[in-house]
């Protein structure tokens, strides 16, 4: 019972941020000699879990990086890395808080957010798209007419298809998993016919199913997002420090060598690739370094 | 402290049918007060059934089955049932395919409560004297006139307190529903957490609602159970929670 008080505690005073922060992230990461960063569980190749404490993916490789320079930036000879799982609901409070540092998960960079947030500048830009059967009719979003479509309940996909649904005059049934591999399940087992989702969960699923052949994923996208790393607000010189990691990063060529690595060859742990070739939007995002909005991007 | 409240994010438009986030949510509780009446409902009538049939002498077959019900109902975790019922059973049964899942949760729920109200109607037959079974047969009923005019009534109202609580577990039991994407209650609070990045609003608005429903419950029981009393006979005391 003391525990679920201390929770409800701890999330009222998250969710208050009656905390005051100093806004000088490396002010603090120097006098402590340690930084937090934000993990997540399963946030397809961008950011999951091997098991035990161990952490992967494209954001966490690209975060680990910043940390080195940041270390060397602030000439201290150790950093000790605090990992922080964090979730969609607690991210945002957990930054604006102090915790987490540096959120290296899969983190939507939106206007609302923003207000709250800042976002280094985007290294991934996110495609959400639509899974089928190989062998269906369905080639465009049109087609979804009088469907039913599956999609993850707890994303903003399903906010996404309520919208096009409203906005196009489309008729279809939505059925929602409550995973994405619940997601898929109800593709491959011909409950839904098509499942929007970001185009790197769907890749991922798909090359991790039974019979990849049997699905594709259409050309259509539906929704532009770019995906940043997030940290605190008003810290200008934090804010300057890990972009220019992120510059460096992007000059070398060691990003265009992170993206191969995890999404276009084999990954652990089940040693199966994504692939998921680098979207022109990426490459325009990496080749204009910004932190602009999910509302700057065009929509379709 | 309540400065970061914002309880405006009710009245945000969601973009889809609903013109609010409220409106939304109370049709998301409808799919809940649903859900939970029809398998209540279902539940009632199953496990009463096989409720009797384990007190029944003389029919250990019928016994025999009542149990197997009754041990494969309850020995399985209820979501796990919900899974069998949604991507399993229509796997065996292709005839069942084209049932929506919310008729598939209705079944779910309901067995998987009638388990627990048939050990319920068990107990309270097994509980009265043994002379009223035979009173009865030497009055000259049939098996199924002593059950309907002497062991019933009063098995029912002795079982009502707990029946009360198995009445209300099934508001929050049905809150495994989201899993197969019935949008009730609990996927409203997934969901639509995610959207509005204001997760302990909506939480705060579902945890009422839920409240709301299984009390409800309890004092349409409590009235139940007061109106039903026979003076003298069971369940003197007064309570009824």
């Amino acid at each position: 019972m003391k525990k679920h008080l201390l929770t409800l505690a701890a999330i009222l005073a998250v969710s208050t941020g009656a905390m005051a922060q100093s806004n000088d992230t490396l002010a603090k990461i120097k006098s402590s000699g340690s930084i937090t960063q934000g993990v997540r569980e399963s946030s397809g190749a961008l950011a999951y879990t091997l098991g035990n404490g161990v952490y992967t993916g494209f954001h966490y490789e690209v975060c680990a990086n910043i940390i080195k320079d940041l270390r060397r930036q602030l000439g201290l000879s150790t950093l000790e890395i605090k990992y922080q799982p964090v979730t969609s609901a607690n991210r945002i409070p957990l930054v604006k808080n102090g915790t987490v540092d540096l959120e290296c998960g899969s983190t939507t960079n939106d206007a609302s957010r923003q207000k709250e947030v800042a976002f280094a500048n985007t290294l991934y830009v996110e495609e959400v798209r639509i899974a089928v059967k190989a062998n269906s009719p369905i080639k465009s979003i049109a087609d979804l007419n009088g469907k039913t479509v599956a999609t993850t309940t707890g994303t903003t996909s399903v906010q996404l298809i309520r919208q096009n649904k409203r906005g196009k005059n489309l008729d279809f049934k939505e059925v929602t998993g409550k995973d994405h591999a619940d997601s898929f399940l109800l593709l491959e087992s011909g409950r839904a016919d098509a499942f929007v989702m970001d185009g790197q969960i769907l890749a991922g699923n798909i090359s991790k199913s039974k019979a990849p052949k049997d699905f594709k994923i259409l050309d259509d996208v539906l929704s532009v997002e770019p995906i940043g790393i997030m940290i605190r607000k008003d810290d200008p010189a934090f804010k300057k420090a890990v972009d220019d990691s992120i510059a460096a990063q992007v000059k070398s060529g060691e990003i265009a060598k992170l993206y191969d690595k995890w999404f276009l060859k084999p990954i652990p742990p089940t040693n199966t690739a994504v692939g998921l070739p680098l979207s022109p939007a990426t490459k325009a995002a990496w080749a204009n370094l910004n932190d602009k909005p999910k509302e700057e991007y065009p929509q379709q | 402290m309540g400065s970061s409240w914002d309880w405006e994010v009710f009245l945000r438009d969601p973009g889809g049918a609903d013109p609010t986030y409220w409106q939304w949510m109370l049709s998301c509780w409808g799919w809940t007060v649903s859900v939970s009446l029809l398998a209540l409902i279902l539940a009632l009538v199953v496990g009463t059934g096989i409720g009797i049939l384990r007190t029944l002498q003389d029919r250990p077959m019928l016994v025999r089955l009542g149990t197997i019900w009754v041990e494969a109902f309850r020995n399985v975790p209820l979501l796990v049932q919900i899974f069998l019922w949604y991507h399993v059973v229509p796997a065996i049964f292709p005839a069942m395919k084209s049932f929506s899942s919310f008729v598939l949760v209705v079944l779910a729920l309901g067995f998987f409560t009638s388990a627990r109200i048939a050990e319920q109607v068990r107990s309270g037959i097994q509980t009265l004297p043994r002379g009223q079974r035979y009173a009865g047969m030497a009055m000259g009923f049939t098996t199924p006139q002593y059950y309907r005019y002497v062991l019933l009534p009063m098995a029912f109202r002795i079982i009502i307190p707990p029946l009360t609580s198995e009445a209300m577990n099934i508001f929050k039991n049905s809150s495994v529903a989201f899993a197969v994407s019935v949008t009730e209650l609990t996927w409203f609070a997934i969901q639509v957490g995610e959207e509005t990045s204001r997760p302990i609003e909506i939480y705060f608005g579902v945890t009422a609602l839920y409240v709301i429903s299984a009390f409800a419950i309890n004092r349409i029981m409590a009235v139940i159970e007061k109106r039903t009393r026979i003076p003298g006979l069971v369940a003197a005391s007064g309570g009824g929670h």
